[in-house]
């Protein structure tokens, strides 16, 4: 390497300054102004399981986006179907996301072919079965159409979900997509866990849609719901006495306008009773269905359904133009607080399902650290006295190296904002272990070295040089198992992963590098015939 | 004089001890197997197996009966419930609760009306099923990899029969750790997986500085019989693998005692597989180049 000893003691110098640099907003919270502009401004960073927090992976059911395009696809085709004079019957969303129908007319499939090609690219006929007279076909959406419109799933979801978190307020939150549906979402030092899931995983689908009362309730209730309707319910609470029971509606299944026409969505607390309910405003093409729908149902009554519960269903005195309407219930301010978030950032395209979650409360965080500290602190001091017993004014040397092992790893995770985990202060702690070893690989070998009657000069080379080849082996192969956890691993694994590699390598510059300088420092200035080994 | 804990010019003789060494692994694999097979198979942690961990303190003392009187006809009526330090509790299920408000009405709920407010939920870990079959594909593929990426590096490096050697010792240490997590009945889980592949890191560690020191000897003296090369190596590096094991389980050890509840199942195996991929690296990894020799002749002998 560098023969000169000032050039090394240069390099030195400057490594550990670039260390310091990185750790001082780590260990000096307020740093005044002049100095601050000058200085990194973040600290080390802690994973979840030190500060406390949230992860979770979510998978978007995709599929399930397939299937409600599927059912808006054929309710339209129907009517282009009507349009076209094409004779037809049981049109409907089949199993799969597809659709099935019967044309019931010879001539039908070339209108039908037709109709496809002009205005539904997306569609293909999958199968067609002659039945007498009639023809029973089946219509898929073309596959890489589907394979699309999934990805589009995706990142809209991932946007949703990003608005929704940014409103709620959680500092640093990730949020990053994983695989083909799945999100990860690390949410540090959040207080109400439960909360925070119900908002993110909250479908947030708001429709509106008209009661029908032209239908008896109770006859559908008892099974014979008339076509084009469906049964939805909505809860009511018994004021006085607080219990919770649910109410039928029959409402007509086609859907007015749904929350993608919002412009926003507010808290309001109502004059009256001081209740909160959340005010929502449409956009200027919502604004105009709205007067419309309101104008052609007057008298009637208006539901409003937030992901297939009923919340409220006014009657509609008059025509509603300005388009602003409001969500009453029995909210609470959070709840009412979440519900305007949700609206605003929007719907989910497709239902999420939580496949993993890990939440640590704070209070535990604080004890990991805790009990993370003191158990490095106490390895530690173990080791650099048994360093030190056996190994006397040398195992000082390698005591030196150790301390700045630590204080590099630290520097270099505070540089690369790479977070601090539980395993990852094990992978510290076991780093210090292994990085003494290529010390006692040094030691040792300058001690057979000096048996065998060399000057203390030739054996400290010797022993250097011996053991290089040597230690950077163990380092390598080290690193490799190390590499191929990081890979495997998740979250706090990978802590234990990245801090063991950065152990390693910085361990292969302490432990050789640092180690030598000051021996040879000391051998050459102070002309030192026996060493302290 | 120096502090020395082994003497030099010590000479053990490990190559004529290998066959009661064999013997000594083998027998400790076969009890691992026998636990395994005793206890219906490894016990997998949610990591793998799927299902929810709810860690909770209480502010006063509670006894498990009570919370498992809180939490009946609940979905967590059959979840074990396990006491993890003063007044802290780890309840286990199988049930993964994807829908965000099951966790509320099967926990918060039960345990408010139980215990008032006193009571804190410091940790939630809830897996799915889908979620938990990718660990358990990845887990495999990770520690076959690193068998492989080290076998591979050793083989470079030195030969193959020493690979092979390395990679035998590799093997055995798994096994003894995950027979030692049977035999304690611990979980297996992520951060076990993580210490298979630690262990696989350190043990070769150790079996690589022999090595080198054997084709260093081999060097000097291309004569010498490959038995008597390999004792002397592993005799003339024994004090820097005993020197370097004992630093590390000296870490260890710290972590396992004051590390806390949440770590010391890791420490242990850890703690555990130090000990054994130490022993490996002389009794396993070294003495069984004698036996791959006999299939594939030393090219560094004719050097």
């Amino acid at each position: 390497m560098f023969k000169s000893l000032k050039i090394r003691i240069a390099i030195t110098a400057v490594v550990c300054l670039a260390a310091f640099y990185f750790l001082i907003p780590t260990f000096i919270s307020n740093i005044p102004s002049p100095w601050s502009q000058y200085l990194p401004k973040e600290k080390i960073h802690l994973g979840l399981d030190l500060q406390g927090g949230m992860h979770l992976v979510l998978e978007i059911d995709t599929d399930k986006a397939l299937e409600a395009m599927v059912e808006r696809t054929s309710n339209n085709l129907k009517e282009s179907l009507m349009e076209n004079k094409v004779r037809f019957r049981n049109l409907e969303k089949a199993k799969g996301a597809t659709i099935s129908m019967e044309l019931t007319d010879a001539a039908g499939k070339t209108v039908l072919e037709k109709v496809l090609k002009n205005d539904y690219p997306d569609l293909e006929i999958a199968s067609t079965t002659t039945r007498d007279g009639g023809q029973l076909i089946t219509l898929r959406i073309n596959a890489k159409r589907a394979v699309d419109l999934k990805k589009l799933t995706v990142e809209h979801s991932l946007e949703t979900i990003r608005n929704r978190v940014d409103q709620f307020g959680v500092a640093e939150p990730e949020i990053i997509p994983e695989g083909d549906n799945r999100i990860l979402i690390q949410l540090p030092g959040i207080k109400d866990p439960e909360r925070a899931k119900n908002l993110i995983g909250k479908t947030a689908l708001l429709e509106f849609k008209i009661v029908d009362e032209e239908n008896s309730l109770d006859e559908a209730l008892r099974g014979n719901i008339p076509e084009g309707d469906i049964i939805a319910y909505g809860t009511r609470e018994d004021k006085s006495s607080g219990q919770k029971g649910q109410v039928p509606y029959l409402l007509k299944n086609k859907t007015l306008l749904t929350g993608a026409s919002l412009e926003t969505a507010k808290v309001q607390i109502s004059d009256r009773f001081g209740e909160p309910h959340v005010s929502i405003k449409f956009n200027s093409q919502g604004a105009a269905d709205f007067d419309r729908i309101t104008n052609e149902n007057v008298r009637k009554r208006l539901a409003i359904v937030l992901d297939g519960v009923v919340h409220s269903a006014p009657v509609i005195q008059e025509r509603i133009s300005g388009g602003q309407a409001q969500i009453t219930g029995n909210f609470t301010m959070d709840e009412s607080r979440d519900l305007a978030i949700v609206l605003r950032a929007g719907a989910l395209p497709a239902p999420v399902n939580i496949l993993e979650e890990r939440t640590v409360g704070p209070s535990l965080g604080n004890d990991s650290i805790r009990q993370g500290i003191l158990a490095t602190i106490i390895g530690s001091l173990l080791v650099f006295l048994f360093m030190l017993v056996y190994y006397r004014l040398s195992g000082v040397v390698a005591d030196i190296a150790l301390a700045m092992n630590i204080f590099l790893i630290l520097a270099v995770l505070a540089a690369f904002q790479a977070s601090l985990t539980l395993p990852g202060i094990a992978g510290m702690l076991l780093t210090i272990g292994v990085a003494v070893d290529a010390n006692i690989l040094i030691f040792e070998r300058i001690r057979e070295e000096l048996r065998t009657g060399k000057t203390a000069r030739l054996a400290l080379d010797t022993g250097y040089d011996r053991a290089l080849i040597t230690i950077i082996d163990t380092h390598v192969s080290g690193i490799l198992a190390a590499i191929v956890l990081m890979f495997f691993g998740t979250g706090p694994i990978k802590g234990f992963a990245v801090t063991t590699i950065i152990g390693l390598c910085v361990s292969l510059f302490t432990a050789i590098f640092i180690t030598r300088v000051i021996f040879d420092y000391f051998t050459r200035n102070y002309n030192i015939k026996k060493l302290s080994i | 004089m120096s502090m020395e804990l082994i003497k030099p010019g010590i000479n053990i003789d490990f190559v004529g001890k290998m066959k009661y060494a064999m013997i000594f692994s083998a027998v400790l694999i076969l009890i691992g197997i026998g636990s395994i097979i005793f206890h219906g198979g490894l016990n997998p942690g949610i990591d793998f197996a799927g299902g929810s961990i709810i860690q909770v303190k209480f502010s006063k003392n509670i006894s498990a009966d009570q919370i498992r009187t809180a939490l009946k006809s609940t979905k967590l009526e059959n979840s074990t419930i396990q006491q993890f330090g003063a007044n802290e509790f780890l309840i286990r299920t199988s049930e993964s609760f994807s829908d965000p408000k099951m966790l509320e009405v099967n926990v918060g709920q039960p345990l408010s009306a139980a215990f008032n407010k006193e009571y804190e939920i410091r940790r939630v870990e809830v897996v799915g099923s889908k979620v938990g079959a990718d660990f358990t594909r990845k887990a495999i593929i990770a520690v076959i990899l690193s068998w492989l990426a080290i076998l591979i590096y050793v083989t470079w490096r030195f030969e193959l029969r020493y690979a092979l050697g390395g990679i035998l010792a590799l093997v055995h240490d798994t096994l003894i750790v995950i027979g030692a997590v049977s035999i304690m009945n611990m979980e297996f889980t992520i951060s076990i997986v993580a210490v298979l592949i630690f262990v696989i890191g350190f043990s070769i560690n150790d079996t690589i500085v022999t090595l080198d020191r054997i084709r260093e000897i081999v060097k000097r003296n291309p004569k010498q019989k490959l038995s008597e090369v390999i004792n002397l190596a592993i005799n003339e590096t024994l004090s820097r693998t005993i020197l370097t094991s004992l630093t590390v389980f000296l870490t260890l050890l710290a972590l396992y005692i004051f590390g806390g509840a949440v770590i010391r199942d890791f420490a242990f195996a850890m703690l555990v597989g130090t000990v054994f991929g130490t022993y490996s690296t002389v009794y396993i990894a070294c003495t069984s180049v004698l036996l791959f020799e006999k299939l594939q002749p030393s090219k560094m002998k004719r050097k």
